[in-house]
C-alpha cells in the first residue's frame, strides 16, 4: 500500500515541487520547479533521494503535516522552527517520524521558503514530465490544502549516513551578481550603473512568478513596445515605471519589456529566498 | 541579425525580419553548434540557451552569424484545420473597428493560411502569423479576467486560439472545440511554431 502524508495546515501558500520542466519553453511551458533549488537538492539528498524527487516547498513555514505511517524527513532553505510531537529538530537533519506524528513548521525567521523531502519523494501524478507546480502556467498539482492528502512514492537510494548539513546563514542584502541583458541598450548609459550601485527593496509583490522591486528608477533611452521575446529565471525586465522585476521559477516563457540584466543561475537560490520588504543589491559578475 | 548576450547562458538573435526566426531555428536544429541547449523562437527574436561548460557567447555568436538563414526551409508540417463558429462576444466591435461587416470578417478570418511563429503567453498558446492587414487591430482596452479555452482571437498581426480558461485581451471573434492543448497527448501543443493552419467555419 502507497503511504500517505495529510495536509493538517497549509500555512500561507505550500506547493509541490521538483526540478521542473526543463525544456518546453518553445511550447510555451516554462521551467517552473523550486524556486530555491540548492535547498530541494539538499533536503532529497539528506534523506536518500534522488535529487530530482518532488518535495514540498512552503512559503514563510506554518506547514503541519500528519505522517499515518514512520517516514523520514528533512526540512531546508528559510530558518523555521520543526517539533515532531513535541520534540524540537534543526534544519538541514533527517528527521524520523513515528506512525501518526504531525510534522509542525514555525515561521520562518528569515528567508521566504522552507522545503520539506520525505524519503521516496512525493508521488503525485507527473504532468509534462514533472510533479512541480507551475502557478503561472497551471500545470501540475494544485495548491496544498487542508485535508489534502500526498502519496509518499518509493524511488530512494541508500541512506546518506549524514546527520546535519550546515548551510551558511541567510545574508540580510543578498547580493546578486548579474550580467548584461539583451535590451540594455533600450536604457539610458547610466541605467545599468544605477542598478548596480543601489538598493532595491522588494515590494510586497513577491511570489513563484517574481519579485517586484522598487528603488531608483531605470530610465530608457527609447519608447515604443518590444514584440514578445523568450525570458529566463533571472531576468531583470523593466517596465515602463522603470523598476525593475526579477524573474523567479515561474516567469512567463515570454515577456514584452526590455530586460537590462540577467541574475546570474548561482544565485538565483538566494533571489528565490528575498521576502517582501528586504533590500537587495546587484553587482556586476 | 545581430546577437545579443543574455546573462552567462544564452543568448539572443534579433532578426530585422520576423520569417528568418523560423529559417534560423532549422538551421540550428540540423546542425546544432555544440553546447546548445534549447531553443526558444519569438515575434522577432530566437533565444538560444547553451551550456556555459561547453561553449560562450562570442563562439556561438560567430557561428550564428556565418549561417544564412534563407538556405534553410523551415520544416514542412502538414496542415491543421481548425473548425470555429464564429460567435465571438467581440466580433461586432471588430466588424466595426475594421469598417467591415461581420461577414467580411468571417470570411477574411477563413481565408488566411497562417502559420504557428511562436507560443507563449500560456502552455500551448500559439501566436499564428498570416492575419489579413485589415484585421490588425489593438487588443481590447480592458481585458478579460477569464477567456473560454477554446477562443478564437485576434490582437494585431496575429491570430490564435487559447488553449485553457485564462485571463486575456485578445478580442474573441469565434470557438472551436477542436483541443489545441492536451498535457496528455505526445506532443500535447497542436499548434507548434512551423505549423500551416487553416480556420474553417
Amino acid at each position: 500500500m502507497t503511504a500517505k502524508i495529510e495536509v493538517v495546515r497549509p500555512g500561507v501558500f505550500a506547493t509541490v515541487q521538483d526540478l521542473g520542466r526543463p525544456g518546453l519553453a518553445a511550447i510555451g511551458v516554462g521551467r517552473s520547479g523550486a524556486a530555491d533549488r540548492g535547498a530541494l537538492r539538499l533536503a532529497n539528498r539528506l534523506v536518500g533521494n534522488p535529487e530530482g524527487n518532488a518535495a514540498l516547498e512552503s512559503v514563510l513555514g506554518g506547514l503541519v503535516l500528519r505522517f499515518p505511517a514512520p517516514a523520514t524527513v528533512a526540512v531546508t532553505g528559510a530558518p523555521c522552527s520543526i517539533t515532531v510531537g513535541g520534540r524540537a529538530f534543526g534544519p538541514g537533519s533527517p528527521i524520523l517520524l513515528r506512525a501518526g506524528e504531525d510534522l509542525v513548521l514555525g515561521m520562518a525567521s528569515r528567508g521566504l521558503r522552507c522545503y520539506v523531502a520525505v524519503r521516496g519523494g512525493i508521488d503525485v501524478p507527473p504532468v509534462l514530465g514533472a510533479r512541480a507546480t507551475d502557478t503561472l502556467g497551471k500545470l501540475g498539482p494544485p495548491a496544498l490544502s487542508a485535508g489534502m492528502t500526498l502519496p509518499v512514492g518509493q524511488r530512494v537510494l541508500p541512506h546518506p549516513g549524514v546527520d546535519l548539513a550546515p548551510r551558511t546563514p541567510l545574508p540580510e542584502v543578498p547580493i546578486l551578481r548579474v550580467t548584461p541583458g539583451p535590451r540594455v541598450s533600450w536604457f539610458t548609459p547610466g541605467a545599468l550603473s544605477t542598478l548596480v550601485s543601489s538598493g532595491y527593496v522588494a515590494t510586497a509583490d513577491v511570489d513563484r512568478v517574481g519579485v517586484r522591486l522598487e528603488g531608483p528608477t531605470l530610465s530608457r533611452a527609447r519608447g515604443g513596445e518590444l514584440p514578445p521575446e523568450a525570458a529566463v529565471p533571472g531576468a531583470l525586465q523593466v517596465p515602463p515605471s522603470g523598476q525593475p522585476i526579477l524573474f523567479l521559477a515561474d516567469h512567463p516563457v515570454t515577456g514584452g519589456y526590455p530586460v537590462i540584466a540577467v541574475v546570474e543561475e548561482a544565485d538565483l537560490d538566494l533571489a528565490a529566498q528575498v521576502r517582501p520588504g528586504q533590500w537587495v543589491r546587484f553587482r556586476l559578475a | 541579425m545581430r546577437v545579443l548576450p543574455y546573462g552567462a547562458r544564452a543568448a539572443m538573435v534579433d532578426f530585422d525580419d520576423p520569417s528568418e526566426v523560423l529559417g534560423l531555428q532549422a538551421s540550428l536544429e540540423q546542425d546544432p553548434p555544440d553546447g546548445v541547449v534549447e531553443l526558444v523562437p519569438a515575434a522577432r527574436t530566437l533565444l538560444i540557451r547553451f551550456d556555459p561548460g561547453r561553449t560562450h557567447h562570442d563562439r556561438l555568436a560567430g557561428d550564428v552569424l556565418d549561417r544564412s538563414t534563407v538556405d534553410v526551409a523551415p520544416r514542412e508540417s502538414a496542415e491543421i484545420v481548425v473548425p470555429v463558429r464564429y460567435d465571438g462576444p467581440d466580433l461586432a466591435d471588430v466588424a466595426a473597428a475594421a469598417g467591415l461587416s461581420m461577414e467580411a470578417v468571417v470570411r477574411r478570418h477563413e481565408d488566411g493560411t497562417y502559420v504557428s511563429a511562436f507560443c507563449g503567453f500560456a502552455p500551448g498558446f500559439a501566436y499564428l502569423t498570416g492575419l489579413d492587414p485589415a484585421l490588425h487591430l489593438p487588443r481590447r482596452t480592458s481585458p478579460r479576467t477569464r477567456v473560454p479555452a477554446g477562443s478564437v482571437a485576434i490582437a494585431g498581426e496575429y491570430t490564435a486560439v487559447y488553449p485553457n480558461a485564462s485571463p486575456g485581451g485578445w478580442q474573441l471573434i469565434g470557438r472551436t472545440t477542436l483541443p489545441v492543448w492536451d498535457v496528455d497527448r505526445e506532443p500535447p501543443n497542436l499548434l507548434a511554431p512551423g505549423t500551416r493552419i487553416r480556420f474553417t467555419s
